[in-house]
């Protein structure tokens, strides 16, 4: 594929604005800058045909089945897009005064409303912009609440080897130790090593539920109140949520905080790598250190913009990514008050359905009933093939199927996680179940082909140790 | 529930496979005392019914049909190609391009959206977005921590949700900020030189700054440099497709807000954040980067790349946690600046330069609104008031005028090409009414 600065010729463009209605005014000469930056000269059709082109050699999920654990790769309902490009939406300044946007403020507090029910929160900040961004925001409110109460020695937050990398990460960026706690041979946390690792340094957890190879903790009571014996408090990453909406609320299982990705749960476009939204939920006791602003709702009905007592302060711009969350509204209002629920009944049956129809072939790192999601381990074949869990994902881009997410938890080994979700159907999990059937018998038949997969993409297989040895991130003239 | 495609039937006939009777033993291993009863919501509704009550919503807010606010969210002409290509079903629902082989459409627009932004900003490289102006900013500080360097500088005309967001992040990394005082509403630079020591990891400066002033920028990358600190700009792109780069200035970073690169108001978001740096400060940039590779054959190919600095290969060692950006913004900005071209942008520039000086020199005309600072602006500019700004505002507002934000002593003034000379003339005469009503 060309490059569009390949496409770009020389005195080519599109006619966008119109002459000065005013007397030009010239910028001083020593403001100007040396040389025009080398921007694509080109007409509209090079543009129309360029991105027809690239979006050929890109996998949505109109394309077909997606099932990246841990990714939530649900449809997303065009009356929610319809929704978000509203004039009333899109075309309102966030710094109107606030009798003008009475419409924007009612919609975050709406959904506010339905994701506190849902999570059983008490209040929620639509600031953050992403998930990872959600988790930063939760720690900072856990590192407020703490320090407000002069407790500065809490330094250490726990979180289980099985958890997303974003955890201690942003652990990390909020100025904590990270204490890894290690799963039992269950998959679940190993509450013994859990009581041992806390004391009065404890800051508090950072735990997904269900976890990251898809098993809902029974134990979660008991590591809620473990933490919190000890002082800390309990964050919830909401990254898995659709497989228990409507059933079971953080809130109710002791977490303080917690982040939603509505990019996930709640259908939002993932856009090939956002934006996002990433709201965070807390109990009242961290409500005093909500980030800037909030909606709150006053007696006459009226909708204003409010700050709470001990904010953090600002985790960006404004209200957080309003166009996002107006899709996650249309969506919640559709769900209504047994629609959650709907949603993770079906995506755990199309995981436990697919699971075990692949389990007559493949090894279930976790066997049982599984939550939204289910971890193949290539282990064995690997042994007995050499063919790994990246050749068995790369051979399903010749059947025009996206793969799971591979090596993902690092806790299994040559892993292959698999998030169908509720939005396909059984015809769909069907043709999947059977492609990677016939991938496992080709491992034993043919294992070169797959080592050598894919052959059918617009691409091989890129060199990505070439890549990062010798970075060449923009294109040189 | 329209979007739950299996039947009553394939529920059963899955169920049968899985070895259970009802969908809620699925559920057994959730402790029974936990389970929901019922969400206390509203009935699911239809499709129309959602679309009746958010269009209700939306008609509940004023589209104003002459805007002069900006203060970090401008108005710009939008080509019509930029919708029609970023609705792509496709483009709006992939995921992140994890798999490479079916994601060149993504990867490549990320690398041309990442070489443009080193056009515009003249620095050597950039990553894939961020989420916005001020978290960039944040992110921007906090890859010039050093060893033995924590703390920053930042000029007092920075915008202060910039400020706001540097503050919270280092609440979390404990360095430690400084606001830079002002001088005529630019950064003063005999404070920045006396403010400057060998335990300095940054200065960081907008420009044009919060008020529309041109700051003296390269005065204050030679200062920063002075003490091996690191210089951080934040810039307004379509400014910088006309004025002296980052790169120019001596900046080892460039940040800014990517929302006048085709996006609409939006009501704060979603935006994108831009940054790019320095080669040398490359593997310190956070968030994801693409770059180019060959594949198998020796074809050219696009990859994520430097993933070493990433949360999920670090974990607690990361560089940031960032993973989702803003990468269908980028692409946004992207066809924004394909379908405007380096003369398109330059006449936007111009444009926004032009009507911003006709506007205020009309403006200032009048008693009470006088220019508040001497220095030369982009396209915001700030005028004293003669009365309470709000009865201004509210003047503009019935003539359906989004007039200019209220800051201390004073209105904040946004033009940027879509205001025709018209409008402009409307406002003046507004405000030429108030002037006589508050003398």
């Amino acid at each position: 594929m060309q490059l569009i600065f390949e496409r770009s010729r020389e005195g080519r463009r599109c006619a966008i604005l119109p002459k000065s209605d005013v007397p030009v005014v010239a910028l001083p000469a020593d403001q100007l800058r040396s040389q025009a930056p080398k921007l694509p000269m080109v007409s509209e059709i090079d543009l129309s045909r360029h991105y027809t082109d690239l979006e050929k050699h890109v996998h949505g999920v109109n394309d077909g089945f997606y099932p990246l654990g841990s990714c939530t790769m649900k449809y997303n309902p065009q009356i929610n897009n319809e929704m978000a490009s509203l004039p009333g939406f899109a075309n309102i300044h966030p710094l109107q005064d606030e009798s003008t946007m009475q419409g924007a403020m009612e919609m975050l507090y709406t959904t506010k409303e339905y994701l506190c029910e849902i999570t059983g929160m008490d209040d929620m900040t639509f600031q953050p912009a992403a998930g990872a961004h959600g988790e930063f925001t939760g720690i900072l409110m856990m590192k407020a609440y703490h320090h407000h109460r002069g407790d500065k020695h809490r330094t250490k937050i726990m979180i289980p080897d099985a958890a997303h990398g974003t955890n201690p990460a942003t652990a990390a960026m909020a100025g904590y130790t990270v204490v890894t706690i290690p799963s039992d041979e269950n998959g679940f946390v190993n509450l013994d090593k859990l009581r041992e690792a806390v004391g009065p340094d404890t800051a508090g957890l950072m735990l997904t539920n269900p976890n990251t190879i898809g098993i809902f903790d029974p134990n979660i009571c008991e590591i809620t109140d473990i933490i919190h014996e000890a002082g800390g408090l309990c964050y919830y990453d909401g990254a898995n949520l659709n497989a228990v909406m409507g059933v079971v609320r953080p809130g109710d299982m002791g977490f303080d905080v917690i982040h939603l990705n509505l990019h996930k749960s709640f259908s939002t476009p993932h856009g090939g790598g956002g934006p996002g939204s990433g709201p965070v939920g807390c109990k009242s006791i961290l409500a005093p250190y909500l980030p800037k602003y909030n909606v709150v709702k006053d007696e006459d009905g009226t909708f204003r913009f409010d700050h709470a007592p001990h904010t953090i302060g600002m985790m960006r711009g404004f209200y957080g990514n309003s166009l996002v969350n107006v899709r996650a509204l249309s969506y919640l209002l559709t769900l209504g008050n047994v629609g959650p629920r709907r949603v993770a009944e079906n995506a755990v049956l199309n995981a436990n359905y697919m699971k075990n129809r692949l389990a007559e072939k493949f090894d279930i790192a976790f066997p049982g009933i599984c939550m939204h999601e289910f971890v193949i381990t290539m282990s064995r074949v690997k042994k007995e093939t050499g063919v790994n869990a990246l050749d068995m994902a790369k051979g399903m881009l010749d059947y025009g199927i996206h793969p799971p997410t591979m090596y993902f938890p690092i806790m299994v080994d040559e892993a292959l996680m698999v998030e169908p979700t509720e939005t396909e159907s059984k015809e769909t999990m069907d043709e999947a179940v059977q492609i990677y059937l016939d991938l496992y018998e080709k491992a034993y038949s043919d294992p070169q082909v797959l080592k050598t997969a894919p052959h059918n993409t617009p691409i091989r297989r890129p060199d990505e140790v070439g890549a990062a040895r010798n970075p060449k991130v923009r294109y040189l003239f | 529930m329209s979007y739950i495609p299996n039947t009553d039937l394939e529920r059963k006939q899955m169920l049968d496979v899985v070895g259970i009777k009802h969908l809620d033993d699925l559920f057994t291993v959730v402790p029974q005392n936990l389970k929901v009863e019922c969400l206390d919501l509203p009935d699911p509704m239809s499709e129309l019914e959602v679309s009746k009550t958010l269009r209700a919503m939306a008609a509940k807010n004023k589209v104003y049909s002459s805007i002069f606010r900006g203060a970090g969210a401008y108005q710009h002409y939008i080509p019509s190609i930029v919708k029609s290509v970023t609705s792509k079903e496709t483009f709006v629902s992939a995921y992140t391009p994890y798999q490479a082989e079916i994601s060149q459409g993504v990867l490549q627009s990320i690398f041309e959206y990442q070489t443009m932004i080193s056009e515009l900003t003249g620095m050597d490289a950039s990553n894939a977005s961020v989420y916005d102006g001020p978290s960039a900013a944040a992110e921007a500080m906090n890859m010039t921590r050093e060893r033995n360097r924590n703390k920053v500088l930042v000029s007092s005309a920075a915008h202060p949700m910039a400020i706001e967001a540097i503050a919270t992040y280092f609440f979390g990394n404990e360095m430690e900020m400084e606001l830079i005082p002002l001088k005529d509403g630019v950064t003063d630079m005999d404070a920045l030189a006396s403010m400057l020591n060998n335990n300095i990891a940054g200065v960081y400066l907008q420009h044009p700054n919060y008020f529309g002033l041109l700051e003296d920028a390269q005065k204050a990358g030679e200062l920063t440099h002075s003490v091996g600190a690191k210089y951080v700009m934040s810039v307004n792109p379509i400014a910088t497709s006309l004025m002296k780069t980052p790169r120019e200035f001596g900046a080892d970073v460039a940040v800014g807000d990517g929302q006048a690169l085709g996006m609409p108001l939006s009501f704060g978001g979603p935006y994108v954040g831009f940054m790019a740096c320095t080669n040398a400060m490359l593997r310190k940039l956070p968030g994801r980067i693409v770059g180019e590779t060959v594949d198998a054959e020796g074809n050219r190919a696009f990859v994520l790349t430097l993933q070493a600095r990433e949360q999920h290969i670090r974990r607690e060692k990361a560089s940031s946690n960032i993973c989702s950006n803003h990468a269908l913004m980028a692409m946004v900005a992207s066809v924004y600046m394909s379908a405007m071209g380096p003369h398109g942008m330059a006449e936007a520039a111009q444009l926004c330069y032009s009507k911003a000086h006709y506007a205020a020199s009309e403006i200032s005309k009048i008693p009470g609104f006088e220019l508040q600072h001497k220095g030369d602006f982009f396209h915001e500019f700030v005028t004293k008031v003669p009365c309470d700004p709000k009865k201004v505002l509210d003047l503009l507002d019935k003539k359906d005028i989004l007039g200019g934000l209220p800051v201390e002593n004073g209105i904040l003034w946004a033009v940027t090409e879509m205001n025709s000379k018209d409008q402009i003339d409307t406002l003046v005469n507004v405000l030429k009414e108030v002037s006589r009503s508050c003398n």
